[in-house]
Parts: C-alpha cells; structure tokens; sequence
C-alpha cells in the first residue's frame, strides 16, 4: 500500500486552486479591494480640487497610496479563516516546505486582490487626468508593485494572525515596509513623465519584487510557526 | 511510564524526559513513552491537564517543549519529511473550511500527503455518511459531520502515526463505533495512534498514559 507521493509542485498547485475557489465563493472578499481602491481615489478630486492641472500632479500618488490600503484592507483574509478552522495547522503538518504553500497562498491573493486594481488603474488615472502617456508606466509600476504589497503584508498577517484583538496593528507592522515601494512606484510614474527612460525605475521595482519573492514567503511561514502555537 | 507487552515491533515514535510547562505551571515532566507499531495509545487527564498541548508536542506544532521525540530512532527535526509524510493530526479545530464543500476540502487536505483521485474521495465520503452532501458548503453541516470530513482522511490516508485530538466529541453513537474499527484496522495493519479523548476505547493492544 505505498501511497504515489506528492511532490511539492503539486501541493502548491493544489493550495492555489484551493485559495483561488475560496476566494471564488466568498465574492464579497473578492470585491471589497477593488471597490475600496475605486472609492478611495475617487474622493480626491471630490476633497481636493477637480481642477484637471491639480489632479494631474497628484494622480500617481493617489492612485499608488488607495492601491497600498487596498492591499492592507485585504491583507487580513490572507490567513484568518485558516487559522480559525485550523487548516493553517494542516498546512504547517504537510511534508513540503511551507515556503511554497505560503507562496502558493501569496499569489492566489494577489490574483484576486491586487491584480484587479492594478488592471483597472488606467480607467481611474483617465478620472484623475493623468497624462495619457503614463497609463502603460503605472499600470507596469503597480503590475510588479501590488505583489510587492502582497508579500510584504503577509508576513505582517502571519505575525498578527494569532492575536484576538488585533486593530491597528497590522498596518504598523505593513506600512512601514510598505513605504519604498510607494516610493519607488510613485517615483517611476513621475519622472518617466519628465523624461527620464523607464528602464532604470523598473529595475528597481522588479529587483523588489524578486528579494519580496525569495525572502517574504520565509519570513511568513516563519512567523506562522510562532502564531500557531 | 507505560508498559510495553510486545517487544518484537519496531518502535515508532519515542519520547524521552519530556518536560513541557506554560505560565510558570509545569504540564509534565520527565514523560516518557514509547509507542510502537500496531498500538494505540490513549491520553487521559483531567481538563488543563496538558493532552492537547503534548500531541502538538509530538507534532512540531509547540515547539516549547525540552527533551527529544524521535521517530524510528531519529530526532524529529533530522527526519522532518519524512515524519511529515507519516503523519496525520486532526485537532480540535479539524481543519474544514466552512465556503467549501466536503469534497473540495478532502480533496486539499489529502492531496498535501498523496495523489488521490476523485472516486476515491468520494467513496471515502461516502464510507463516513456524507454521502449526498458531499456539494454542500460545510456551513450548512452539523459539527458532527464536519468532524466527519476530517475523519474522511483517515480512510484515504496511509500515514502511519495518527494523531487525533479528542475526535469523539461530535460524534453520535454510529460514528463513534466505526471510528473505533478505523483505529483497530489501522493498528492491525501497523499503524499507532495517538488519541485524547475521555471516552472508553474498546481496542485491543491499547495503552493508557495519565497525565496530571
């Protein structure tokens, strides 16, 4: 009776489906970062200024930072109800490392979180006035900044997750990791703007992207064998 | 601590001068025990008396513990994969997310262990009495039959170390007697179990640790 084993790539394709069919069921969650994102740069103009000149000096932030509280405001579902109903134990039990299923987990989130305001963000910048050449800029620049976002707020969440009362908290531990990719992805937008080549910006981006995907996923699951006590 | 009849199986897992304590109150100390292939072994003790906190011990999930837990004669952490690969735990929270169906959550968990395909599952459903359920979102079963699905696994599963924590509670009378043939089938086939629960086993081979 020798069991066919598992490999690990396996296991991490069946976490993804598994998240990405949670999340399918539970469409309020699905939803609520997207519509917050929207809400959230729409108050802008209504608070600041509909003078098209001003918004358009502001959009890239606008857009960057109702990106970043998207993220956060979906951070918490990342492994809440896992903690709760104690399949984050079953997680943690499973033969393979717990890198690949958190980073399993890590993306069926960003698929359904980030990835949706990051496709819409054209639409939005169109509102704010921002210069049509920037579209493809800021789209790109959240394309590999919104998982960035991700990765970062889940070892937030892991740290959190055991806590029963746990408010601000998250967004402390978050936000401050958060700040050079706000930098780095507002900055791209601008200065492209003012000429400067879109290479170099990227780079950085994308060399954030790869140090969150290789080292985040570590310090999540890491952070969960603490919680999960 | 506990007495062993049958020396000829091998032994599975070994637990030496375990000494575990929270808030300042000692759980347990200088536990020993050593659970061999085709046993069963019982934890009792009173409620705070520490079951839980020892069989996430023994599982990697507390790790405050000092002392060694060795598996075939190795360290835990120098063996992890394949402990990991033998190894089932089912605690108080089973491990059943409530949006989805029976199916889908047996089909995750178990696919964490072995490649399993979906007549299995369905037949593992169907030995546990969610038949006709197996659609349903887990929201809308009772906590009987969501303890059910996580019970499910033990049929699919060919781990050889079962770790259950108190998995009698929801269960009514039917349930309760086919768990107990679940447990002398996998001990006859040399498998161990590690169980918590305050409940009277009738299974032969089995052994009884006090705790407190």
């Amino acid at each position: 009776m020798t069991a066919q084993t598992v490999t690990t790539f396996q296991a991490f394709k069946a976490t993804l489906k598994r998240d990405l069919l949670i999340a399918y069921k539970r469409k309020n969650d699905m939803v609520n970062p997207f519509m917050f994102f929207l809400i959230v740069a729409s108050l802008f103009p209504i608070g600041i200024s509909p003078d098209p000149d001003r918004l358009a000096e502001i959009a890239s932030g606008v857009l960057w930072i109702s990106a970043l509280l998207a993220s956060l405001l979906a951070m918490d579902n990342l492994f809440r109800s896992d903690y709760e109903d104690g399949s984050l134990e079953q997680l943690l039990l499973s033969p393979h490392p717990l890198y690949f299923l958190v980073l399993a987990k890590n993306i069926s989130h960003w698929l359904v979180s980030g990835l949706p305001v990051a496709l819409v963000s054209p639409l939005v910048a169109y509102m704010l006035n921002l210069p049509g050449e920037s579209y493809f800029t800021l789209f790109i620049t959240l394309l590999i900044g919104t998982p960035v976002l991700s990765l970062l707020g889940s070892i937030g969440v892991a740290l959190t997750v055991g806590l029963g009362s746990r408010g601000l908290i998250l967004a402390v531990i978050t936000l401050p990791m958060s700040v050079p990719v706000l930098i780095a992805g507002t900055l791209t937008v601008q200065q492209t703007l003012n000429g400067a080549s879109l290479a170099g910006y990227l780079a950085i981006l994308a060399a954030m992207l790869f140090a969150a995907v290789s080292f985040a996923p570590l310090a999540s699951a890491a952070a969960l064998r603490i919680s999960v006590k | 601590m506990v007495e062993v009849e049958t020396d000829l199986e091998a032994s599975m897992l070994c637990v030496d001068s375990l000494f575990c304590e929270r808030d300042d109150r000692i759980l347990f100390e200088d536990l020993n025990f050593e659970l061999k292939e085709g046993q069963v072994l019982q934890i009792k003790g009173s409620n705070g008396s520490g079951k839980t906190t020892l069989l996430r011990n023994i599982c990697g999930l507390n790790v405050g513990y000092e002392g060694a837990i060795s598996w075939y004669g190795d360290p835990i952490k120098e063996c992890h994969e394949e402990f990991y690969s033998s190894l089932v735990y089912i605690g108080h929270r089973v491990g059943v997310n409530k949006v989805l169906t029976p199916l889908e959550n047996l089909r995750w968990s178990s696919s964490l262990q072995q490649v399993i395909t979906d007549d299995e599952l369905l037949d593992a459903l169907e030995k546990v009495g969610l038949r006709g359920y197996e659609g349903s979102q887990c929201f809308t079963l009772s906590a009987g039959q969501q303890q059910r699905v996580s019970l499910s696994k033990l049929l699919l599963s060919k781990a050889k170390l079962w770790v259950l924590d108190e998995p009698f509670t929801t269960l009514d009378a039917a349930g309760v007697k086919q768990l107990e043939t679940l447990l002398k089938t996998h001990a006859g086939n040399g498998g161990a179990v590690m169980v918590t629960t305050h409940h009277t086993l009738s299974v032969p081979n089995l052994q009884v640790l006090e705790l407190g």
